[in-house]
């Protein structure tokens, strides 16, 4: 019987495959008590909790939406690749559904802790065995990006490693400001999702046909356009840009200009302590004024990075090459500090695979919602809900007799009655136009073989 | 230039490797010097005309090496990681000698005759390299930096009448847009000031079709295009040349079928590719006399018992018994014998003793060509090689009647169980072994243990392989490493008899 035992009385078995089908035997994985808490809804390593969310939170009709371009299943959903990682580190890669009910069934019987989405290709993978090696090619992918806070470890100040705070996520804010630009304005790209990656990251989505058809090449073209921060924790310098500065790098300037003297020099302070300031120092074009620098900074052990910025401003040089110099390190600097970093192997193959949106990170327990990148400043990932919250504003509805749906693939009830609903709808109303344009896309098309 | 009768090649054929357009590239009335070759007005070609004369098969095939020559340099040099520049310097060395290409400027040198070879061999190469979708793109690679390298180092005055023949039809960026993009395009051109701009004229394309500029971020990029400087025009013209290429690539291979009106071109160009395929992916280097064995016709069967893999077995007892092998076989087994150093002379004498059933006439006429180009290209580095495993595990499948290609990936279970019992008397655990090997996909293993039982008797153990627990992956390996084998027994026993003579000798002195 679906829902969550034993306050399911209100359910009919004929609503839907009933849970007991799937664990028939004794041993079927049970909530500890009747009196399940958040602790025992968000405990991952027992297997109900995501079968549960599966069956009643993630929206697969909107995901095989999203990943179709329309309601009639095509190519483009059932050559699709999925792989599933599933407990244990066991990874299942090259499965294949013929739509979103027999997606949903399968993810339901493996029930994988998250699952990842690969290319298009020419077969379908789930037959991959049995075809001939040339049947069996990526074709289509969506564009993806994926920017980490790890990458951003040696100028935040806030946090270390695996953890994240707001302050940590402005870095993210400017990040997909600036990629969100360069990909409309420059490449022409308009259907970007974004998604938060459940931790310390979030990743982009780009949908348009023509980014679907990118090849490898086009794909390391595009990296490399973008790509600025270069370099490893001991590389010091890790701008090195020709001047003048390309339109692209002049744009993503000034936006960053706006985000600069709030998140690097009062957030985070990053010129604050000595080895922090002595890195630019070391990069700075006029030694002379880099000793001096050096002296005010040590003789003035807590002032704020904001007022080391400033006397870092002021040169004395008249000559015009020193000058344009030390404007072209000021540059540099702010580039390092705000452009996006991103993980460039990523972007790079038509076939690499991406963690799903609304999985569930295995660290925290949040899923990994899509958002707009005019909500990623307002975006508060601690605020996002974890499957454990879901669970229970679930099972606190059925408590209270609440009608709690029937688990098939267009029950709305689960997701609809908790706290995913307004990401669920986000995603709803952002796939509604990629559909639309793949209707007109495709009326277009056809239009042309009939005037041929 | 022209050779009628049995000799020549239907130009029709050359014409199915045009890309079908015929509309391009007519040569325009030049306001400047006339050039010197009314045929090829140009030095550097798109190659949209198709030939239009009778060449002759020597020619049709010379040519096609020389150029294959420059290729297989371009693609060696690409595989070792080569700068441009570094393959600028070996592709120009090499051109000197196979294949020169001279500008309108040049003394004394027959240019037409230069560009029409360019021409053929460029279209005989097509009709060779378009029958696979992966010979197709290495071709197009190649060809595309062979045309890079002569863009890059053509006369600028010619290469501008050249570009302005073709009419590429690029969208030109008009004034007022040039004007309100004005600083947008000088930065992305690296200029500080934009009057420098002056009279730069900018096209408007699509971004993909200048990947090389995106990468460097050296156009301004504006909603998906690309605002490229004319003096990045190389760019262009490059995308356009692969573009066009490929689309006549593909259009030769869709007209390929109907190209059997000359049976004589189809050996020549199989040879051309297969050069081409052996070329760099194939790292087997074979010395034709190992310790002085001198490998004659004669013996080539008692060797074959001895020391062949079991695919070259295979196609001698078919060729014993058949009194013929097919083409693919017989490329197969040509290259081989020639690796274990049979010569060429000693190649004919075989064949023709082989083929029993066909008179002198036609096999000089259908075959000795084959055979000898097997062994062409002679003296240069980029000899056909004998085929590797790899080449032949993922070379075509042998349909019926067919004997090449590797047992244990195309032989059916049964057949290879029987075949392994009527030619090598296996039975048992050890044809178990075998199977098994071939079951899991693994036919080096598989060919490898056979080395093993075959040379048990040597004193060779299960899981040494050919030496060091080495698998096969070269026919050839399989051989040498057999006859080292002989060899060594062979000195073993005669200093043994040595020895034994010796201790006689002693015997009878004590
Ligand atoms: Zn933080």
């Amino acid at each position: 019987m679906p829902g969550l035992p034993p306050h399911n009385t209100a359910v009919k078995a004929e609503d839907g495959p009933a849970l007991d089908d799937l664990f028939a035997d004794d041993d079927k994985p049970k909530l500890p008590s009747a009196e399940a808490t958040l602790a025992t809804m968000s405990d991952l390593s027992n297997p109900f909790v995501m079968l549960t969310y599966y069956r009643r939170c993630f929206p697969f009709k909107q995901l095989f939406l999203w990943l179709n371009h329309g309601q009639v299943p095509t190519r483009q959903f059932t050559h699709r690749e999925f792989a599933m990682n599933l407990p244990n580190d066991v990874y299942i890669r090259y499965n294949s559904y013929a739509n979103a009910e027999e997606m949903k069934k399968d993810v339901v019987r493996l029930n994988p802790a998250r699952f990842e989405i690969g290319p298009v290709y020419s077969g379908r993978p789930k037959d991959k065995k049995v075809l001939m090696k040339n049947a069996f090619k990526p074709l289509l992918r969506e564009l993806v990006f994926d920017i980490d806070m790890t990458d951003y470890d040696s100028i935040r100040t806030c946090c270390k490693d695996k953890a994240m705070c707001k302050r940590c996520w402005r870095f993210i804010s400017m990040a997909v400001k600036v990629l969100d630009e360069t990909l409309r304005n420059d490449f022409g790209f308009n259907h970007l999702l974004w998604v938060y990656s459940g931790r310390r990251g979030i990743h982009c989505w780009v949908s348009d046909p023509a980014a679907l058809a990118l090849s490898d090449d086009q794909r390391r073209a595009i990296v490399n356009y973008i790509e600025v921060i270069k370099g490893g924790a001991k590389q010091d310098k890790k701008v090195n840009l020709p001047r003048p500065l390309h339109p692209s790098m002049l744009r993503a300037l000034e936006t960053l200009n706006n985000y600069f003297p709030r998140v690097v020099l009062e957030d985070q302070d990053c010129f604050k302590d000595p080895e922090q300031w002595e890195t630019i120092l070391a990069l700075l074009p006029d030694r002379k004024h880099a000793e001096e620098l050096k002296k005010e900074f040590e003789a003035t052990p807590s002032k704020a990075s904001a007022e080391r910025w400033k006397s870092l401003l002021q040169i004395k040089a008249s000559n015009e090459l020193t000058l344009r110099k030390h404007r072209d390190f000021v540059e540099d600097i702010k580039l390092q500090y705000t452009y996006p970093r991103i993980d460039t192997e990523v972007s790079k193959k038509l076939n690499h695979l991406l963690k799903s949106p609304f999985c569930i990170h295995p660290g925290t327990g949040r899923v990994c919602v899509p958002l707009l990148a005019s909500q990623v400043e307002s975006f508060d990932p601690s605020a996002v809900p974890t499957v454990g919250q879901l669970l229970m504003e679930l099972e606190e509805l059925a408590r209270s007799g609440g009608s709690v749906g029937n688990g098939g693939v267009d029950d709305k009830t689960g997701w609809e009655k908790t706290s995913l609903r307004p990401y669920v709808e986000l995603f709803e109303k952002y796939v509604e136009g990629l559909v639309k344009e793949g209707v007109r896309g495709r009326k277009e098309e056809k239009a042309e073989s009939m005037e041929f | 230039m022209y050779a009628g009768g049995r000799q020549s090649t239907s130009n029709r054929n050359l014409a199915t490797a045009a890309n079908g357009s015929s509309s391009a590239a007519v040569a325009e009335v030049s306001r400047h010097a006339p050039p010197r070759s009314g045929k090829f007005p140009h030095r550097l070609n798109f190659y949209e005309q198709p030939p239009t004369e009778e060449i002759t098969v020597e020619q049709f095939e010379e040519w096609a090496i020389d150029r294959l020559r420059l290729l297989a340099d371009i693609e060696s040099a690409q595989a070792r990681n080569k700068s441009f520049e570094e393959i600028k310097v070996i592709v120009g060395e090499r051109a000197k000698m196979y294949m020169p290409l001279s500008s309108d400027t040049a003394r004394s040198v027959d240019v037409e005759a230069e560009r029409k070879k360019d021409q053929y061999s460029h279209f005989v190469l097509r009709l060779a390299f378009c029958r696979s979708e992966e010979l197709r793109a290495r071709f197009l690679k190649v060809e595309t930096t062979l045309f890079r390298i002569r863009f890059e180092t053509d006369d600028l005055t010619e290469r501008r009448r050249f570009v302005d023949s073709l009419n590429f039809g690029w969208d030109v960026v008009g004034q007022q847009e040039k004007q309100e993009l004005r600083a947008q395009l000088a930065a992305a051109m690296r200029l500080r000031d934009e009057d420098k701009l002056g009279a730069e004229s900018f096209f408007k394309v699509d971004w993909t079709q200048v990947t090389d500029l995106v990468s460097q971020r050296k156009v301004f990029l504006r909603a998906g295009k690309a605002y490229v400087p004319s003096k990045e025009e190389l760019s262009l013209v490059l995308a356009e040349f692969q573009n066009r290429l490929y689309r006549g690539l593909e259009m030769t291979a869709k007209a390929l079928p109907r190209l059997d009106e000359d049976q004589r071109l189809l050996p020549v160009l199989e040879h051309l590719s297969m050069g081409f395929q052996a070329g760099i992916t194939s790292e087997y280097v074979f010395s034709t006399t190992g310790d002085g064995e001198e490998i004659t016709a004669e013996m080539v069967p008692d060797l074959a018992r001895q020391s062949f893999p079991m695919c070259m077995r295979s196609l001698e007892d078919t060729l014993r018994g058949s009194k013929h092998l097919k083409h693919e076989g017989r490329q197969q087994y040509n290259l081989f014998l020639k690796g274990i150093g049979l010569s060429v002379e000693e190649a004919i004498v075989f064949w023709r003793k082989a083929f029993k059933l066909i008179t002198d006439d036609a096999f000089n006429k259908n075959y000795k060509y084959n055979i000898r180009h097997g062994y062409g290209l002679e003296g240069s580095r980029k000899n056909y090689s004998p085929k590797s495993c790899q080449q032949i595990i993922t070379g075509a499948t042998p349909g019926p009647g067919q004997a090449h290609g590797c047992p244990f990936r195309h032989y059916s279970e049964a057949n290879l169980t029987s075949s392994l019992l009527t030619t090598y008397g296996l039975s048992g655990s050890d044809t178990k072994d075998i199977v098994s090997a071939v079951k899991s996909s693994h036919y080096h293993l598989a060919c490898t243990r056979l080395f093993e039982i075959q040379h048990a008797k040597l004193g060779v153990a299960k899981g040494e392989g050919l030496g060091k627990g080495d698998s096969v992956d070269h026919p050839n390996r399989y051989f040498d490493r057999s006859r080292a084998l002989y060899k060594e027994q062979r000195e073993k026993e005669t200093s043994e008899e040595g020895k034994v003579k010796k201790e006689e000798a002693m015997d009878i002195d004590g």
